[in-house]
């Protein structure tokens, strides 16, 4: 974990429909809710047609681009394992690579849920306290997907 | 913890600007749906705005200027190529002004995102000499509106509001404060000269123009929103929009000038910062703008080298051009890109076209993806609309066996963007060898993210409205051969209507309906909706 004065640097990397824009601003919000400066970035256009997908979030006491620097990621959130060898520069050295075979997805009740599951296991890491994570997950879902995606982060952050 | 306020949340630079409308008391918000522009009217719809998709960008201003003229706030939305289609009212509204505050968004795509050009439209505020803001995030995207409907109402001007992808698409907190006054009642007052642009009346309007940029421009140096970051004198660096954010941090201890109103440019201050410095520096994305103001002025300041003048810039880029880097820059790998959905119904009319061996004038949309393997048919893609026009001119002059070969394919939504004017062409100036129109009619503008169009029947809110039909417009204008498939259903009936189609030296309509995969089952519940309703 990053100093607390530091800027803390996450991409979340996939392909179009794995809801990494919904795994991106789920984190945002939990930082906003933390009180912190929050930017998160995003390139929509042709995501909906299977292609690559990523989102930058920063927080921190204040922070000036919305976009990660390429090798500056202090972790590296994948959905997709093809994905890894695309979005791995990123990450600086020594960054932390989450990836989909952290998660036992056998475990999931629904597996649309695995992008909630890995912001569980980067939880872990990260300084934001469990309630606000929660709030942040029912905020960004219809309540019908509350439970699932509820258990799909405590799965990720208590494997 | 600090307290919760509910005035300050994270936005995009798209909510905040359609917050803003709504705060403002804008009556109405219209524009043309474009990549990174379009969540904007969105936004203010769900926000309880009344917000409309016109058919095209120029519609779509000239709607705004009307409003303006009734006194009232409206706000007009586009992406940057957007504005080359509205151009030709833009420059005459400059002279007509305004009563109203109107706002004319310009969302340019540096880097090319999702966009055929990255064009950089600051350089259409001094062309027409319309105001222009920068804003730098989503703050400023909610500040800056404020301000624009100040601006244009004060000068009776219309505003240019010039985002970029990254100021449209990125979160950050915005504090919704501020209000306007209120908007003045819309009412009609007469002003012929004022707003009938006939020379006679044209000349003086001219002037007046002038006389308003003079004025906004002394405003712009003694209160416009124009900051100081102080930092060392080694570095001084004068920038503008997102870039002043990759700046603080790519050079944390630099001097800063940020201008918020780039054009008329606050010259003066920028002299003065310029002499406060050693070494003064311009970092702006996509054309060397500022730095020519500058240098125009006479004030000593550096360019960044030319190859960042391409894309988009960053923190990394940023640091590279302070340290006047001009080394390859390390290539990053290539994600994965996109292509045609599984089940896509674009799939089976590229299939048939690349079967046919068919020269393609294409259009912009989903369907521009028919380009890339397996289809590798479409050959040639300039801008929204270009497929019927592009196609004609090879029709037009290609020897005979090939010209039978051109087919021009569009989209729905293109169609009834740039595509009808283009099919009064085909009628008036038929080639020899006639032509095939192939329109694809998905029933919906699939490529930025499903919005209505005036070929739904639907509104930008879904509720039903009059609808155009492709077929009845087509044989009005006295097309006889007129033919709908549904690409899905048979997927040799495109095959075999297109051979047909080819064969004949007569102008064929081909339109394969058949809804986009992703978006069918919405269109479904809308469809039974305003039935239901009806
Ligand atoms: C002047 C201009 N305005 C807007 C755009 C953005 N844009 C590109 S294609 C398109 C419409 C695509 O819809 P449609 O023709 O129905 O094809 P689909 O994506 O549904 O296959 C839009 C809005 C543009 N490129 N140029
Ligand atoms: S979004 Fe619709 S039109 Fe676009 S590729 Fe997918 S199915 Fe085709």
């Amino acid at each position: 974990m990053p100093g607390s004065d530091a800027v803390v640097n996450v991409v979340v990397a996939g392909l179009g429909g794995q809801g990494v824009l919904k795994a991106s601003g789920i984190l945002a919000d939990t930082a906003f809710r933390a009180g912190l400066d929050v930017k998160k970035s995003e390139i929509h256009g042709m995501s909906q047609r299977g292609g690559s997908v990523s989102s930058d979030v920063r927080f921190g006491e204040r922070v000036f681009s919305p976009m990660v620097p390429a090798g500056e990621a202090d972790f590296l959130v994948v959905l997709a394992a093809s994905q890894v060898e695309v979005a791995q520069p990123v990450l600086k050295p020594g960054g932390v690579l989450i990836h989909p075979g952290l998660v036992d997805e056998t475990r999931l009740a629904n597996k649309r849920s695995l992008n909630v599951a890995l912001l569980g296991v980067l939880a872990r890491q990260l300084d934001l306290a469990d309630n606000l994570w929660h709030a942040a997950i029912k905020a960004a879902l219809p309540e019908k997907l509350h439970a699932a995606n509820l258990q799909a982060f405590a799965i990720g952050k208590n494997p | 913890m600090p307290q919760p306020n509910p005035d300050r949340r994270l936005a995009s630079g798209n909510e905040a600007v359609a917050q803003a409308a709504l705060a403002a008391g804008v009556a109405l918000g219209t524009g043309y749906p474009g990549t990174p522009s379009t969540e904007i009217l969105e936004a203010f719809d769900a926000l309880g705005g009344r917000a409309q998709w016109a058919p095209n960008e120029k519609v779509a201003l000239e709607v705004g200027i009307g409003a303006a003229f009734a006194g009232a706030r409206a706000l007009v939305t586009m992406k940057h190529v957007g504005l080359n289609v509205a151009a030709d009212p833009l420059f005459t509204a400059a002279y007509t002004g305004v009563t109203g505050g109107l706002v004319v968004v310009s969302a340019d795509d540096p880097g090319m995102a999702s966009s055929q050009n990255e064009q950089d439209n600051r350089r259409f505020a001094v062309a027409a000499g319309v105001p222009m803001l920068e804003p730098s995030d989503s703050q400023e995207a909610y500040d800056f509106t404020l301000l624009a409907i100040t601006i244009s109402e004060r000068w009776r001007i219309p505003v240019l509001l010039r985002m970029t992808t990254r100021v449209c698409h990125s979160a950050t907190l915005v504090q919704t404060k501020g209000q306007l006054a209120p908007a003045q009642p819309p009412t009609f007052v007469r002003d012929v000269p004022g707003r009938v642009m006939i020379p006679a009346y044209a000349r003086p309007a001219h002037h007046r123009l002038r006389a308003k940029l003079a004025e906004i421009a002394a405003w712009n140096e003694s209160e416009g929103p124009t900051q100081v970051v102080d930092g060392e004198r080694a570095m001084g660096i004068i920038t503008s929009g997102i870039s002043f954010q990759h700046v603080r941090e790519a050079a944390p201890h630099a001097r800063v000038l940020k201008i918020g109103l780039s054009y008329p440019p606050p010259v003066e201050a920028m002299r003065r910062f310029a002499a406060s410095v050693d070494r003064c520096l311009v970092v702006e994305e996509g054309d060397p703008y500022l730095y020519e103001a500058a240098r125009t002025a006479g004030i000593a300041v550096e360019q960044k080298p030319e190859m960042y003048r391409f894309g988009e810039l960053n923190v990394s880029r940023v640091r590279r051009i302070v340290a006047a880097d001009v080394s390859p820059e390390p290539a990053l790998p290539a994600g994965k890109p996109p292509e045609l959905c599984p089940g896509c119904p674009h799939r089976n009319v590229f299939e048939a076209l690349h079967d046919l061996h068919c020269i393609v004038a294409g259009d912009i949309g989903c369907y521009t993806l028919g380009v890339l393997p397996p289809f590798s048919a479409m050959d040639t893609c300039v801008c929204m609309g270009a497929a019927i026009g592009v196609g004609l001119g090879l029709r037009h002059t290609l020897p005979p066996e090939q010209a039978r070969k051109v087919v021009s394919v569009i989209g729905d939504s293109t169609f009834v963007h740039s595509g009808i004017t283009g099919l009064v062409e085909m009628v008036y100036n038929p080639p020899a060898t006639g032509h095939v129109l192939l329109i694809l009619d998905n029933g919906t503008t699939a490529m930025t993210g499903m919005q209505e169009h005036p070929g739904t029947g639907r509104r930008l809110n879904h509720e039903p409205t009059g609808r155009v039909v492709f077929e009845d417009l087509a044989r009005t204008l006295g097309i006889k051969n007129v033919l709908t498939v549904d690409p899905i259903a048979d997927s040799d009936a495109i095959t075999r209507v297109l051979r047909e189609a080819l064969a004949r030296d007569e102008l064929s309509i081909i339109i394969a309906r058949r809804p986009c995969l992703l978006a069918a089952g919405t269109i479904k519940l809308r469809e039974k909706k305003s039935n239901a309703g009806q």
